[in-house]
């Protein structure tokens, strides 16, 4: 039974490290740049979620659209200012120049916000959810279920749209989108914003449970390059399936081994399998 | 005068000054900064060898850092052996390290090798935080007792350490030199730039990765040797960081990548950058030094990105056939 419980734990985490991810490849997926300051649109959507509950007492799940919205407009406007000038440039310049936007937004929010530890204290999501003997806390299920309804809403929104079709398209080849008539600069900026909302509503759900920090991206950033190079790159199912399991050897790791070492267990699961399949589980070869 | 002259010239005007510098210059925080400046050189040369000319790019480097501070540190309390020694041992470890770990990695490419390399960094940090023979956490400290040229431990004066870390330096980029003037380094640049042509002539492209991966991690342990008898005090925090490890390569792609000068370049704008905005802005605690800082990595990656010799090379072409390149020369 505890056992049975601790693999949910590690589900629901799991799931939010997805949809952390599945920003990031989607990114990746479109423009093949890695994107380093990707944990920084997490801690934006947290203090977002934050400043919204301390200055007007509304509630993180309440603003959660509102944070969405943001997040895309900076994703979105990231790409215009600053991204639009590398898409050409060597891996190495790509690399540098999200690594610097990942110093700049620290940089920022220390400066506004200042480094202290934040939290979200008093929010409508408290408690516990009991169910078939098993016990989670309620913050936890609502971030999963909210993880889970936000990354199915992109699979939906590439699957299903036309504008989701002309993103695919770009991912695939470029040269022929272009002669389509899709805009790829358009979609360039669209995947900015898609990839840092995603990564804004997840920052949003873990601002009931997490303290908010100018670098609290760094907790989650290894593992979000871990899902996605896991998953295989640019795949967005492979991103949220690899949420899962990375979620589950995480707090199974922990818990049945020294939580020391979980980190340890997933980066080694991580290596065994781009080792054995370097294109991922479920990469294009 | 060509351009290789020009470089020839600059190259022995700093070596010059950074000879003469500490016996001109007192200040203790000026001569340390300079000091760190020659080690992050020594690190992006040592890094340049894999991740420039081999275009192998490593976010994981801290490790053979790490391998050299700890090999060498550990050979000291244990058995009372010199760093001196210890230094050879620790580059010895590290390249043997690199080829075990640079076997798997080099099945990846381009950015799922770099992935892979910071995934191992993490794994080596995680482990050596929780080994008691290495210390944990807490790291493992020197002992202040045993000074002198043969202990490599100074207290009186930064002095020698300067200059051991200017010897080291160019020792390092001696070796880069003679990589670049060796069929190896031919090899390098063909697997960089034309793998798949390189290996339809025969060259084993895995063969010559794991060369440079030895060499280069090998030259980097050297300098965490260095390290840890400047601190005296070497923990994982310190030695085997993402952070350090992206510093390595950061230099290399602010000077130049895949050039001999281009990291000791990149070293002394980093360094000054770094220490500029953080007495100019550090003293707010409020980030200040760190906006600064991203802001010019983004503003030298987006407009520069071949780095200063890049520009260099833009502003001032070649005029002549160029010359044989000569040390510290720009190319």
């Amino acid at each position: 039974m505890l056992l049975l419980q601790t693999i949910l734990s590690g589900v629901l985490i799991g799931l939010v490290y997805a949809l952390v991810a599945v920003g990031l490849t989607l990114i990746f997926g479109v423009m093949d740049i890695v994107n380093f300051a990707h944990g920084e649109f997490l801690m934006l959507g947290m203090y977002a979620s934050f400043w919204g509950f301390a200055l007007w007492k509304l509630d993180p799940l309440f603003t959660l659209p509102l944070t969405a919205l943001l997040l895309f407009g900076v994703g979105a406007a990231l790409y215009r200012v600053v991204i639009r000038r590398i898409t050409d440039a060597p891996m190495l310049s790509q690399i540098f120049t999200t690594f610097g936007l990942m110093i700049l937004f620290r940089g920022l929010a220390q400066y506004f916000w200042s480094p202290d530890f934040r939290s979200v204290e008093g929010s409508v999501l408290t408690g516990k959810v009991a169910f078939a003997g098993l016990q989670f806390g309620l913050p936890q299920v609502v971030a999963a279920l909210g993880a889970v309804a936000t990354s199915g809403a992109v699979w939906w929104f590439l699957r299903s749209t036309r504008l989701g079709a002309a993103l695919e398209a770009t991912a695939a080849d470029k040269e022929a989108a272009a002669l389509m008539g899709i805009d790829a600069q358009k979609m360039f900026a669209l995947a900015w914003g898609l990839g840092a909302a995603c990564a804004g509503v997840a920052g949003a759900l873990l601002s009931t449970t997490f303290p908010i920090f100018p670098e609290v991206g760094a907790s989650f950033i290894l593992f979000a390059f871990v899902l996605v190079a896991l998953g295989g790159f640019g795949s967005v199912a492979g991103a949220f399936w690899a949420g899962i399991l990375v979620g589950v050897v995480e707090v199974v790791g922990g818990f049945l081994w020294d939580p020391a070492y979980k980190l340890v267990l997933v980066l080694s699961l991580y290596l065994l399998v781009v080792w054995l399949r370097p294109q991922g589980l479920m990469g294009k070869a | 005068m060509s351009r290789a002259a020009a470089g020839r010239a600059v190259g022995l005007a700093a070596l010059v000054l950074a000879a003469v510098f500490p016996l001109v210059v007192r200040s203790a925080t000026w001569q340390n900064t300079v000091i760190l400046m020659l080690m992050v050189a020594q690190l992006g040369v040592a890094w340049n060898i894999l991740g420039g000319y081999a275009g192998q790019v490593s976010l994981g480097h801290a490790v053979f850092f790490g391998t050299g501070a700890y090999v060498s540190t550990l050979l000291a309390l244990r058995f009372g052996i010199t760093p001196w020694v210890g230094m050879f041992a620790g580059a010895g470890v590290s390249a043997a390290l690199a080829v075990v770990i640079g076997w798997p990695c080099f099945r990846l490419k381009g950015h799922y090798f770099a992935m892979a390399t910071i995934a191992v960094g993490e794994i080596v940090q995680a482990v050596v935080n929780g080994w008691e023979l290495l210390g944990g956490a807490v790291g493992l400290s020197l002992p202040l007792q045993n000074t002198g040229f043969w202990f490599m431990v100074f207290n009186r004066s930064k002095l020698p350490y300067h200059y051991i870390a200017l010897g080291l330096l160019l020792f390092t980029l001696g070796v880069n030199w003679l990589v670049t003037r060796s069929h190896v380094g031919y090899y390098l640049r063909a697997i960089k730039d034309e793998p798949d042509a390189a290996r339809s002539l025969g060259v084993s492209l895995t063969r010559y990765k794991l060369y440079a991966i030895a060499l280069s991690s090998g030259l980097a342990a050297m300098g965490g040797t260095l390290y840890a008898q400047k601190e005296l005090l070497i923990d994982p925090g310190s030695t085997l960081s993402t952070s350090l490890s992206i510093k390595m390569s950061l230099v290399a792609i602010m000077g130049g990548v895949g050039t001999l000068a281009g990291p000791v370049i990149g070293a002394v704008l980093l360094t000054t950058i770094e220490e500029a905005s953080r007495l100019g802005f550090g003293g707010t605690g409020r980030g200040t030094d760190m906006v600064v800082y991203g802001l010019l990595i983004v503003v030298i990656a987006v407009y520069q990105p071949a780095g200063v010799l890049g520009w260099v090379k833009q502003r001032f072409p070649p005029k002549a056939a160029p010359a044989a390149p000569g040390p510290g020369g720009a190319r």
